[in-house]
């Protein structure tokens, strides 16, 4: 019998820790298929975030590095410009890349790296017990705005992908979601154009990635879903933003 | 041929030796008294390597860290502000063992403080700096030629025992022209302490995994047990540097009834009064500690009970802890120091030799 479906190369065969309904597993998958795809894992350097992400070097079989949290852009901006031959991504957070690192994505970006981001936007911090992130929607409840995002109190929810977008330095930014096998299939279409660019030099590439958090959001992994469809993506519409 | 002497400032000492070195990557954010040091940078980068100028001090050293991670010697400079940003960094450089070379090129402080030059970063340098249990090795020259071999030898010794190791001058030293010699390697301070200039095989690094097994740097150990024997191999390489890397200048020891301790410019100032106080029959010498981390034992003979100590400093009783951890509370120590833009002069140690004589 023909084998359809398999193991890429990029993955190791471990369970991940992730929790049931978790997008980080799909996102990880994704990436790893494009690296196979590309046949670049050999010269492939991926910069794991500090947040649920951090081991993702336990997952992913190509060389990798981990970055303080926030700092994924300077290290990733630094080991690019030492080795333009190889093929260099960042996977960050919403905190990571969104809050304590706003200040390396938008100068990354602003340079024009030559990389690749993947850049998991689930409204919560996940690793630290679903705290208030920047790009939390407003009303919704988090363990720091118990009554649900604020705006008085906590500001709006962050569009850093559209506000990348102004920036001359950046090629390509699109948002995709997880919320179904239709748009799983777009995102790692996304992914793949944005390691493509950087196997041609054009710079900076984003995908943002709407990516479930079952266990902060308080629901199951399929309303979790839903709600990424019907909640999620009114405020992060999805689609090509540059 | 031996070649000619250029008159060059401490910060462009700096920034030659590490070219001389093979640093080809840095990356700073500017800040008074080490300007130079990145501008010099700037300009004499080779083509072949990275300069970035950062939008902060913690991406600057975030990108030291990553280049270091890539394999390539690499290094940051900044002052004392900058510094304390560049902490979290550092911290992980040591805990991810990775090699770099830091430069301070300290002013006053606490806060802002002023521009001024200083020596109030001792503690922060010599005890790590950021979270967790390491240390730097911390270099502290005392004079231009000297800043430009011992950023060469930084590189080195940052190589060989994969530890990140810092340059702690002051405004003085970094803004100061001396003529400089622009030889390759050749540590001047305590003689047999020279490591060879040769790039040691990094292949731990990141350069894609093709022919290998993947290289991951991190500095994040979860596993039960994985921190404390990650800590426990950073401790043994700390005890090999204690052992071997201890390096400091002595003058007129031997004989002398009151020794000055000082580093750096401090140094240079009582070594000025020791001279004055030789001439007229003065039995007073110095020990320099070049290396403040591994802060030197070897200078200090504890069996002499006639010998006083004088600690020196532009800071308010740093090193002075290090000095008495030295002599074990067996000899007296005696401390004059200034801060905050205040440098001690001749004067003011001869007249504190006086009184420190007097007493019996």
């Amino acid at each position: 019998m023909e084998k359809t479906f398999k193991r890429c190369q990029s993955l190791y065969d471990v369970p991940t820790h992730y929790c049931p309904g978790c997008g980080h597993g799909i996102a990880h998958r994704l990436v790893a298929e494009v690296v196979d795809e590309l046949k670049i894992r050999e010269k492939t350097i991926g910069i794991a975030p500090v947040g649920c992400a951090v081991v993702a070097y336990d997952y992913w079989n190509f060389d990798c590095s981990e970055a303080a949290h926030g700092r994924a852009l300077a290290v990733a901006t630094a080991i690019k410009r030492v080795h333009p031959q190889n093929i260099v991504f960042t996977y960050q957070g919403d905190g990571d890349l969104a809050a304590i690192g706003t200040n390396e994505t938008i100068h990354a970006a602003n340079r024009g790296e030559n990389l690749s981001v993947v850049f998991i936007n689930n409204a919560v911090y996940g690793m630290t017990g679903g705290q208030l992130a920047p790009t939390t929607l407003l009303g919704q409840k988090t363990s720091t705005s118990i009554e649900g995002r604020e705006k008085k109190a906590h500001g709006f929810p962050l569009k850093i992908s559209e506000m990348l977008a102004l920036l001359p330095g950046v090629c390509y930014i699109e948002r995709v979601s997880l919320e179904s096998p239709v748009e799983v299939l777009k995102a790692k279409r996304a992914i793949k154009q944005a390691f493509e660019n950087q196997i041609n030099n054009l710079g900076f590439s984003l995908v943002e990635i709407l990516s479930p958090c079952p266990t902060y959001w308080g629901l199951t992994p399929k309303e979790s879903l839903d709600w990424i469809r019907d909640v999620m993506r009114k405020e992060f519409p999805l689609g090509r933003i540059k | 041929m031996v070649k000619a002497k250029i008159l060059i400032s401490g910060n462009e000492a700096i920034a030659q030796g590490a070219i001389q070195a093979g640093c080809s990557f840095y990356a700073g954010y500017p800040i008074t008294p080490q300007n130079e040091i990145i501008a010099y940078m700037a300009k004499q980068m080779p083509k072949k390597g990275v300069f970035i100028q950062a939008e902060s001090e913690l991406a600057a050293i975030n990108m030291v860290y990553g280049a270091s991670a890539a394999g390539v010697r690499a290094m940051t400079s900044s002052s004392s502000p900058g510094i304390s940003l560049k902490q979290e960094g550092i911290s992980y450089i040591a805990g991810a063992r990775l090699p770099a070379v830091i430069v301070n090129i300290m002013r006053g402080g606490p806060g802002l403080g002023n521009i001024a030059p200083a020596q109030s970063d001792y503690f922060q340098a010599t005890r790590g700096g950021g979270h967790g249990d390491y240390h730097l090795i911390v270099l502290a020259p005392g004079s231009v030629q000297e800043a430009y071999d011992l950023t060469q030898l930084s590189f080195d010794l940052a190589d060989k025992y994969r530890i990140p190791v810092m340059i702690l001058g002051d405004g003085i030293l970094g803004q100061m022209m001396e003529p400089v010699r622009l030889s390759v390697l050749g540590s001047r301070c305590s003689g047999k302490h020279q490591v060879p200039s040769t790039q040691h095989l990094k292949d731990w690094a990141l350069t894609g995994c093709k022919g290998r097994k993947p290289n991951i740097v991190k500095s994040f150990f979860l596993r039960e047990g994985a921190l404390e024997e990650a800590n426990l191999k950073l401790q043994r390489n700390y005890e090999i540097i204690r052992k071997k890397e201890e390096r400091f200048e002595c003058l007129f020891t031997s004989d002398a009834k009151v020794i000055l301790v000082a580093y750096g410019t401090m140094a240079r100032i009582a070594k000025s009064a020791i001279s004055q106080l030789r001439s007229a029959g003065k039995k007073v010498g110095l020990i320099r500690p070049v290396s403040l981390w591994p802060f030197p034992q070897k200078p200090f003979n504890l069996k002499n009970k006639n010998v006083k100590y004088l600690v020196l400093e532009m800071s308010y009783g740093q090193m002075l802890e290090d000095v008495k951890l030295a002599v074990c509370g067996r000899q007296r120590i005696e401390f004059l120091g200034r801060s905050g833009g205040g440098v001690p002069n001749e004067q003011q140690i001869i007249d504190k030799i006086r009184i420190i004589s007097e007493k019996s």
